[in-house]
């Protein structure tokens, strides 16, 4: 079974997903940060492909991304440093977070190959319309048993929200306000009488909530409305001052979950 | 029987294998309600009115077709200069804010966010929001901020804020990025006016209807000068691509009219420093939309060059994909060198300061091989005023 599904199957709550991106701060960090995560406890791990023109993330996010792009960071090259985790241990769930157009141009076959080889289980890719996958890809990406993971916001109509739970396996990822990544802190009572009422609707799927979330608090907020929570930026602000990355990641994983 | 190639969107909102709508979820909601309404917003007799009267009175339109009789000359040919150069604030990118403010107000937006490489869009963008008293953002790379200082000071004159994008190669690309990002962090009450005829599925279609006037005017112009409504070539130049798609519109499945498109090839195809897309680039998506895109093999969008701010871009809109790949349209590149050579000619034999970018198309004459016997008409998209600057350097 897919190790998201498995996952949820399981773990109803409090769920912890922490975004990284590949090759930062340096080239060769991927395969330590990754191990750190699990060894702190993460429940998922997100890989951000750096890309660009990433357009829905903020500044922190770009400049990791800018950064690993001039450390030499390449798809080719994430798909080299990820063969064999699965036999090293590694057995959190991972998700590839990034951009449309790498993956096309590395071609859409090659990469769900790619990503069942090394055990990659999920993506998220926020500029892939839904429509599009549906015609053009969700034949393949069911062939290698890749999911694809879509994003709701306080603005996705509920029809919306209905057809994107009817598309989706594993969970959706809820976006808790409409910004860019890192943009805002901290969760509003709007934002909760969002959650509420998109918990309302009985989705079939579990949602995990992003964009917002730093810390201890925010975590267990956002965990109180859905299976769990995502942190970026946070993560990456503090990875890009650490000198200990091993240390430092499993204590922010630890600070995040209370323990 | 083969069907006749369709150059206009179709009903998914791609032209060929080009276009679509590739935004985050967070831009859904705004790009689905202007997709489900421009047309009929525009069909609606009130907002043609409102839009046909500001081209005429507050842009200057018609604007006039002018036979160059020295440059018909100098190429033994008959050349037709379309003086969008003419339209208040100096280029055709008005015809396009005047249309997207009307737009704006219809869907009850407040506030306005842009981006600009020239500055002329951005100007564009600032005179309408004055004229309608709605708030400006407009985004601008640091690079062009400096190269285009005239029309920065014109744009806060205007009213309006300019914020400098510092990311990448700190110029419409990059601009472009952060007027997206904006628009995702402000989706209620923001209206995003892109400049050209790219981003996703209604844009690239909304712009150039906009900007089908150009072309609109052409044909009847035409033929009260020479008695038939079409020329043997229309030539404009494509950064993004929305004066040329102005100039081409009614032409498109007119096949007896050459649409040629003149890209900036900053040093060369070759040299490393270019923004000569069709020549350079892949298809890729890039700000929205499904394109031809300067890429590396790893799928990173390459930072252009050109001399021209308005061009400096590696992307093109998907119509011009499509008519690049169906060879409907046939693409020229120019460097830096030749766009100069060209603002120059045309400044001592007509008495016209082109932009940098309209040298583009003009600097196209020379590798044309029209006959004494063709009719062609340039798209002047605008004046040379904001890049004097540059130009000085050059000025014998
Ligand atoms: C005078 C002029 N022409 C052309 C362009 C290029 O844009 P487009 O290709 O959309 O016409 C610009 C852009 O700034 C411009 O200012």
């Amino acid at each position: 079974m897919n190790r998201i599904t498995a996952l949820f199957l399981e773990k109803k709550t409090q769920n912890l997903n922490i975004y990284f991106t590949a090759g930062f701060p340096k080239i060769n960090d991927t395969k330590l940060v990754l191990k750190s995560l699990q060894e702190g406890g993460a429940d998922l791990v997100e890989i951000g492909m750096p890309y660009s023109d990433p357009v829905a993330d903020g500044e922190t996010i770009q400049q990791a991304n800018q950064v690993a792009l001039d450390n030499g960071m390449t798809v080719k090259l994430l798909f080299e440093q990820l063969a064999g985790i699965r036999e090293e241990g590694i057995t959190v769930p991972i998700l590839l977070m990034g951009y449309v157009n790498p993956v096309l141009q590395f071609g859409v076959e090659a990469f769900c190959q790619k990503c069942q080889e090394v055990g990659v289980d999920g993506l998220i890719l926020p500029d892939m319309p839904a429509s599009v996958y549906e015609e053009e890809y969700k034949a393949i990406f069911d062939k290698y048993g890749i999911l694809n993971i879509f994003l709701i916001t306080p603005q996705t109509s509920e029809s919306r929200i209905r057809h994107i739970d009817e598309i989706s396996h594993g969970f959706i990822y809820m976006v808790s306000s409409a910004s860019t990544t890192g943009a805002k802190s901290g969760i509003s009572d709007v934002q909760e009488e969002y959650f509420e009422r998109v918990n309302a609707m009985n989705l079939t799927n579990p949602r995990l909530i992003g964009f917002g979330i730093s810390d201890n608090e925010t975590f267990k907020k956002a965990s109180s409305h859905s299976a769990g929570a995502i942190i970026g930026s946070a993560f990456i602000k503090m990875l890009s001052t650490s000198t200990d990355l091993d240390g430092d990641t499993k204590a922010f994983v630890k600070m995040v979950k209370g323990q | 029987m083969i069907a006749p190639e369709i150059y206009n969107v179709n009903e998914k909102g791609y032209y060929g294998q080009f276009g679509g709508a590739f935004i985050p979820e967070m831009l859904y909601p705004n790009v689905e309600e202007l997709r489900v309404s421009y047309l009929s917003i525009m069909a609606e007799p009130s907002f043609k009115e409102e839009f046909e009267a500001l081209l005429k009175d507050y842009v200057g339109r018609p604007t006039p077709l002018f036979l160059a009789k020295r440059l018909s000359e100098k190429y033994n040919t008959t050349i037709y200069l379309k003086r969008e150069d003419l339209c208040h604030t100096g280029a055709h990118k008005v015809n396009n804010t005047i249309g997207q403010i009307l737009m704006a107000k219809r869907l009850g937006k407040h506030k306005i966010v842009a981006e600009t490489g020239a500055g002329q869009h951005g100007v564009a963008t600032a005179t309408v929001c004055a004229l309608m008293g709605l708030e400006c953002i407009v985004y601008m790379g640091e690079i062009d901020i400096q190269r285009q200082a005239p029309n920065v000071a014109r744009m806060k004159m205007l009213g309006a804020k300019v914020v400098p994008a510092t990311s990448g190669s700190k110029t419409l690309k990059d601009a472009t990025n952060e007027a997206m990002r904006h628009w995702i962090n402000n989706p209620v009450d923001t209206h995003y006016i892109i400049g050209s005829v790219v981003g996703p599925h209604p844009y690239p279609d909304m712009v150039a209807r906009f900007q089908s006037v150009i072309s609109e005017e052409i044909k009847w112009q035409l033929k009260e000068k020479t008695g038939k409504t079409n020329p043997d070539y229309v030539i404009a130049c494509v950064g993004g691509g929305s004066n040329a798609a102005g100039a081409f519109y009614h032409f498109l499945h007119d096949e007896e009219t050459k649409l040629i498109a003149a890209e900036a090839a900053g040093h060369g195809i070759s040299s490393g420093l270019s923004a000569a897309t069709t020549f350079l680039g892949k298809p890729g998506v890039l700000h929205g939309s499904r394109s031809i895109l300067m890429q590396t093999e790893d799928g990173q969008v390459v930072e252009p060059h050109s001399i021209s701010a308005g061009l400096d871009y590696p992307g093109i809109g998907p119509m011009h994909a499509h008519l690049f790949e169906s060879k409907r349209a046939t693409f020229f590149d120019v460097t830096d060198d030749e766009a100069i050579e060209s603002a120059m000619e045309l400044s001592l034999l007509e008495g016209i300061i082109p932009a940098l970018e309209s040298s583009h198309a003009l600097a196209v004459l020379p590798k044309l091989g029209a006959k004494p016997d063709e009719v062609v008409v340039i798209n002047l998209s605008g004046r040379g005023d904001k890049d004097l600057e540059t130009y000085q350097k050059y000025i014998k």
